[in-house]
């Protein structure tokens, strides 16, 4: 009774339906984009109407806003905060600089496109995003979500080896524990 | 056995309540910031999703066993202190498990939680949650002596150690504590800002400089015990305050309207106030708290 498919699905969907409902972000303020959170945050767009809420340290958080360019060197610590975030953990890319590196392009010390280095659940366009723009992908995450379909999580686990060895290439100084799930 | 029966259904009907009250508030609290801020605020049901979502997550930490049990210490604290504290006035199904020497009892197990989270957080061995459990300890000096001086000027003042036994003293003269033991009731309240810990007092897990504090390495499940032991907690702390200083309650909606009140005194007073350092959050405590403290205890033994 309890493990057929369709009370698991039942308790999928109020478990989604909680999990849409109380994102807990955590910044990662690389880039111009950090600049666009207190905005959000704050009364003009107060995303805490949506249950976002800032969390303080990688453990408490839900989801990981990669908020604009990101060079190698801190891409090292991304991976770490991002390991680091309990399951089920979102990823959001802000500006075209997480898409293809935008104005960075041919920069050598950013990488350009973060879904190979991390699974990225949503992406917003723009350089800078607005706080509309930040809104409107919280709301877009929350649509995924609830449908089951943000599993970034799922997929970087199944494909550890492929992002490790990207990160690998970008990475020359590699001096991190190496998890086994 | 029928004994026995009824306080297992009184215990978990008082911690259901407890946990659902005390959700609820957090959730209004946040209401109430969120409308000084001048913006809108979470539904007020926000903090159920919150406390569903965290243990619905899933939880691979480990730093030790210690770790392990920090949270249920604030648990064990949470349910024992509201297992003590009489819910309603002379109500026979949720009168629990006091006795003669409660209060004494109380000022001890209140300590006990965040001594065992102290332990906890040390061991994960994260510089925050150490610089966070000093802190913690520290203020915990600060206000318990103006707390403890309260209470035992209301034991000397009718030379009881019962809360059953004050909240009778009320129901009897039709007096309120907090208005025949005005300085005790000042001096307890100046405590409770330090026990809420809310804003100016948030210094333990202040969010901005320590990245939460104690609670630092801890995510998912653990945080779930831990935002409910806080919501038990608040309850029973704020049902305390009620049976002892404002004669009880004899149904639950005036329990809700008393407590609610005394919730809002910290609430209110953290959304205007900034974050003190240690010592000025120190200093605060010895200074006019204790005090009147010490106003207490003089009226208590001469008056
Ligand atoms: S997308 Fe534009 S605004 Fe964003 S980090 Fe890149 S350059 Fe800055």
């Amino acid at each position: 009774m309890i493990n057929d498919k369709n009370s698991q699905k039942i308790v999928d969907i109020i478990r989604n339906y909680a999990r849409k409902h109380s994102l807990w972000i955590l910044a990662y303020g690389t880039g111009c984009g950090a600049i666009e959170l207190p905005p959000t945050m704050t009364s003009r767009y107060d995303a805490e109407r949506l249950g976002v809420r800032g969390a303080a340290t990688p453990r408490q958080a839900d989801l990981l806003l990669i908020t604009g360019y990101l060079t190698t060197k801190s891409l090292k610590r991304v991976i770490r905060v991002y390991e680091q975030m309990q399951d089920p953990k979102y990823v959001i890319g802000f500006g075209s600089c997480t898409i293809n590196g935008g104005m960075y392009w041919d920069s050598y010390n950013t990488i350009k496109a973060l879904d190979r280095y991390l699974p990225v659940d949503v992406y917003i366009n723009g350089c800078m995003p607005r706080p509309e723009a930040v809104l409107s992908g919280f709301a877009k995450l929350q649509e995924l979500i609830q449908d089951g379909k943000a599993n970034g999580a799922k997929e970087y686990k199944e494909n550890l080896k492929w992002y490790r060895d990207n990160q690998k290439k970008v990475i020359t100084n590699w001096k991190m524990p190496e998890y086994n799930w | 056995m029928g004994e026995i029966l009824q306080y297992t259904w009184g215990a978990i009907v008082s911690f259901v309540l407890a946990f659902f009250v005390g959700i609820t508030y957090m959730g209004l609290s946040r209401i109430v910031t969120a409308r000084v801020q001048n913006r809108i605020g979470p539904p007020w049901y926000q903090n159920f999703f919150d406390v569903f979502k965290l243990f619905s997550k899933d939880t691979s930490i480990h730093h030790g066993i210690m770790h392990h049990m920090g949270p249920a210490f604030m648990m064990v604290t949470a349910v024992m202190s509201l297992l003590i504290i009489p819910i309603f006035n002379g109500g026979s199904f949720f009168t629990n498990l006091n006795f003669h020497g409660d209060l004494i009892f109380l000022i001890y197990i209140m300590v006990f939680g965040p001594l065992g989270m102290a332990l906890g957080a040390g061991q994960t061995g994260n510089p925050n949650s150490a610089i966070g459990v000093t802190r913690g300890l520290s203020q915990i000096v600060g206000f318990e002596i103006p707390w403890v001086m309260a209470l035992v000027a209301l034991m000397i003042q009718y030379k009881t150690t019962s809360i059953v036994d004050l909240m009778n003293i009320q129901a009897e003269t039709g007096k309120w504590l907090m208005f025949t033991s005005p300085f005790a009731f000042i001096a307890a309240v100046l405590a409770m800002l330090g026990m809420f810990r809310y804003a100016p007092f948030d210094i333990v897990g202040a969010p901005q400089e320590l990245a939460s504090g104690p609670m630092s390495e801890n995510g998912g499940k653990y945080l779930f015990v831990m935002m409910s032991s806080g919501a038990v907690f608040a309850f029973a702390k704020l049902t305390l305050y009620v049976d002892i200083f404002m004669g009880g309650a004899n149904n639950l909606i005036i329990l809700v309207v008393k407590t609610f009140i005394l919730y809002m005194i910290p609430v209110l007073y953290g959304i205007v106030s900034p974050r003190y350092r240690t010592e000025q959050s120190v200093r605060f405590f010895w200074g006019w708290p204790t005090l009147f403290g010490l106003l207490a205890i003089l009226q208590a033994a001469f008056l």
